[in-house]
């Protein structure tokens, strides 16, 4: 067990392509900790340097306080499990476990017991003397698992271990990855594009986009306060709307209709200096139906009027789609998540809206709807840079 | 495949059997008739009778009376074997690094290995008769193991590292994170997985070998190491009137019978699918 410490560490192809830029990461002695960001983004290639599979251009990795930069990947005492899994299909599922243990010579006795352990660990006992062909996609996955724990490393490395299996499948395992890190307490560095994996999974979650870290921090952080447009946009599931807006006196025009800003909102924009142009974000829950809000609620939030595109019922919310008139906004960092989403090319005109209704609401299919939205829940981003202009630590 | 194979009308499987026939016919006539005649009796060698009027064993007693044929055996074995092991060892290790590493000079490398196996055998016979004879190789074990090494070996690295390309790279990534050196990664999980090509390139490389006529012709003069087919060619009847063509058939069937044994032997281990299991799946 030990922390691993990413002091400026950057990767730099032989053809001059820059693919990790100064990543400056701390993990904590077993602390689980999730790359994420769409794929080219540079966190497998982060993982791979930490893994020492490929070499470090710039900067240096410390792994329990040690340099390890010159070190082969079997000198650095981590296991990693990859997203094909990898297992040697010559070998049983015994053998494969027990292949790291065997090159570190370890006694036959130790062996016996550790794979023992392993195995018992992760429910596959009855399948220690089968090969890997004849067990099913979950069963590998765990095996693949074995073979990293069964030498107690200092730490885990996963590359997208779950991006295989079935859906239903991974949220099961998705569960047990979890359960047994705070079982094990082993520092792990987990490679994953799926967002809620990132936000189910880590203790912290880092953001990178084309080689450079977008923010580092906390799920729930992440999530309420992000750093800038990528981030906004990459994380939560639907992901947060982005209406182009205008300010004026502090209050904020758009296809939304007019609204006030709330003193909180006024105040971050003042300390960051905002352009007249903005992008607003607004996550979907942050939307109710007007009907089911009193005055005095009402009074402290924007309204608009739309019709509704799609309704989806999903038994405790409603999600409600509209089209808006307008021009959507536009910004690298939003095309880049379209483009990563694959929705890049979907022909739209206007600008698409989700929002989580309450299940009570009256809202109907192709009928006109009065939505309200939280104002104090508004992020307002600088469309050139892609900034959050209301970020706060807080 | 029940239901596809029920599609098809008797007429279309009665034709292709036919077909099947013909070509398994037309293959292995020619191997019965020699089979027939290695157990004619000398009298009865030239009487156009396919199945023996009588059966005898004079044949393989005669080539194994002398020394002539044995010698020749052991020669041939120990030379094909040999060459085949050193070509495998060698093609192994080339190939692997031919699928696995980006080196320069590596088209060059491939392409230069191809043109010497494209290379006209006969227009090399004779400088290497001459370089043996100047190097005091000629006639001698290494003489013929050194050009079979030569042919065989940029065979062997092609038919490996097609071999060497299907196995997943991350299997190797996996060992180097389980522990293992490049050397124990490649012992331990790449080549096991890429016996089957070893096992097929092997079968080829020693039937090339086994089947030489050329090389073993021209380079050498003596029993000391004449090939076995070479050998077959120097058969004269017991008597100087006597058609050796009973002796030249029954060798002939002696020399099939190791060639079919190490396939047969090899062949097991050609197991298809090996890799399956090892990703996704």
């Amino acid at each position: 067990m030990a922390e691993i410490v990413l002091d400026k560490v950057s990767k730099r192809y032989p053809d001059g392509a820059l693919a990790v830029q100064e990543v400056d990461l701390e993990i904590a002695d077993g602390e689980f900790v999730i790359l994420v960001g769409p794929s080219g983004c540079g966190k497998s290639t982060t993982l791979n340097m930490i893994a020492g599979l490929e070499d470090i251009t710039e900067g240096e990795l410390r792994i329990g306080g040690q340099r390890v930069n010159e070190k082969a990947p079997k000198d650095r005492d981590i296991a990693m499990v990859f997203q094909s899994y990898a297992l040697y299909p010559h070998m049983t599922v015994k053998e494969n476990m027990a292949f790291p243990l065997r090159l570190a010579k370890v006694d036959n006795a130790t062996v016996e017991r550790k794979v023992r352990e392993a195995a018992e660990i992760l429910d596959l006992s009855q399948h220690l003397d089968r090969k890997p062909s004849n067990l099913s996609g979950g069963q590998r996955q765990r095996v693949a698992m074995g073979r990293a724990i069964v030498r107690s490393p200092k730490a885990f490395l996963m590359d997208e271990p779950l991006s295989n299996l079935d859906a239903k499948l991974r949220v099961q395992m998705r569960t047990s990855v979890s359960r047994l890190q705070k079982q094990l307490g082993t520092t792990t560095v987990y490679v994953t594009h799926d967002q809620t994996e990132a936000m189910t999974l880590g203790d912290r979650v880092v953001v990178m986009r084309g080689g450079v870290v977008q923010q580092i921090g906390a799920p729930q952080f992440l999530y309420d306060h992000p750093a800038n447009l990528f981030v906004a946009g990459f994380i939560g599931s639907p992901s947060m709307n982005f209406v182009p807006a205008t300010l004026e006196n502090g209050s904020l025009r758009s296809v939304l209709g007019d609204c006030t800003l709330t003193d909180r909102v006024r105040q971050l924009l003042e300390g960051a200096d905002a352009p007249r142009e903005v992008i607003m974000g607004i996550r979907p829950e942050h939307f109710e139906d007007a009907a089911l809000l009193d005055a005095s609620a009402l009074a402290s939030g924007g309204r608009f009027t739309s019709q509704v595109d799609v309704l989806e019922s999903m038994g405790s919310d409603k999600y409600a789609y509209f089209t808006l008139t307008g021009e959507q906004a536009a910004s690298a960092e939003l095309q880049e998540l379209a483009a990563d989403a694959g929705s890049d090319d979907v022909p739209g005109d206007g600008i698409s809206l989700v929002t989580r209704l309450s299940s009570a609401s009256g809202a109907v299919e192709g009928a006109s709807a009065d939505i309200w939205f939280d104002t104090d829940k508004v992020q307002l981003f600088d469309p050139s840079t892609g900034r959050n202009l209301t970020y706060t630590e807080r | 495949m029940a239901g596809i194979g029920g599609a098809e009308t008797t007429g279309k499987k009665v034709g292709w059997g036919l077909l099947n026939a013909v070509v398994v016919i037309y293959a292995l006539f020619p191997v019965l008739w020699i089979v027939s005649l290695s157990f004619k009796s000398s009298k009865t060698l030239a009487d156009g009778n396919f199945i023996p009027r009588e059966w005898s064993l004079e044949n393989y007693k005669n080539i194994f009376s002398t020394t002539e044929f044995t010698r020749a055996l052991i020669n041939s074995i120990g030379i094909a074997l040999i060459a085949t092991a050193i070509a495998v060892v060698f093609g192994t290790m080339a190939a692997y690094a031919i699928a696995r590493l980006d080196f320069p000079g590596k088209n060059l490398l491939v392409g230069v290995s191809l043109l010497i196996a494209m290379f006209p055998q006969v227009s090399l016979v004779s400088p290497l008769f001459e370089i043996e004879r100047s190097l005091g190789l000629f006639d001698t074990w290494p003489g013929l193991i050194l050009p079979y090494i030569t042919f065989a070996l940029p065979l062997a690295i092609y038919t490996l590292s097609a071999f060497f390309r299907e196995i997943p790279w991350e299997l190797e990534k996996a060992a180097k994170m389980d522990g293992a050196t490049p050397g124990q990664a490649f012992r331990r999980v790449i080549a096991p997985l890429a016996a089957p090509g070893v096992f097929t390139t092997a079968i080829l490389v020693f039937i090339f070998c086994w089947n030489d006529f050329l090389f073993a012709i021209s380079l050498t003069s003596t029993e000391q190491s004449r090939t076995v087919p070479v050998a077959l060619s120097f058969f004269t009847g017991s008597s100087q009137f006597e058609d050796p063509a009973g002796s030249i058939a029954a060798a002939a069937v002696v020399i099939t019978i190791p060639i079919i044994l190490f396939v047969l032997f090899f062949q097991r281990r050609i197991v298809a699918g090996l890799t399956s299991g090892a990703v996704k799946g």
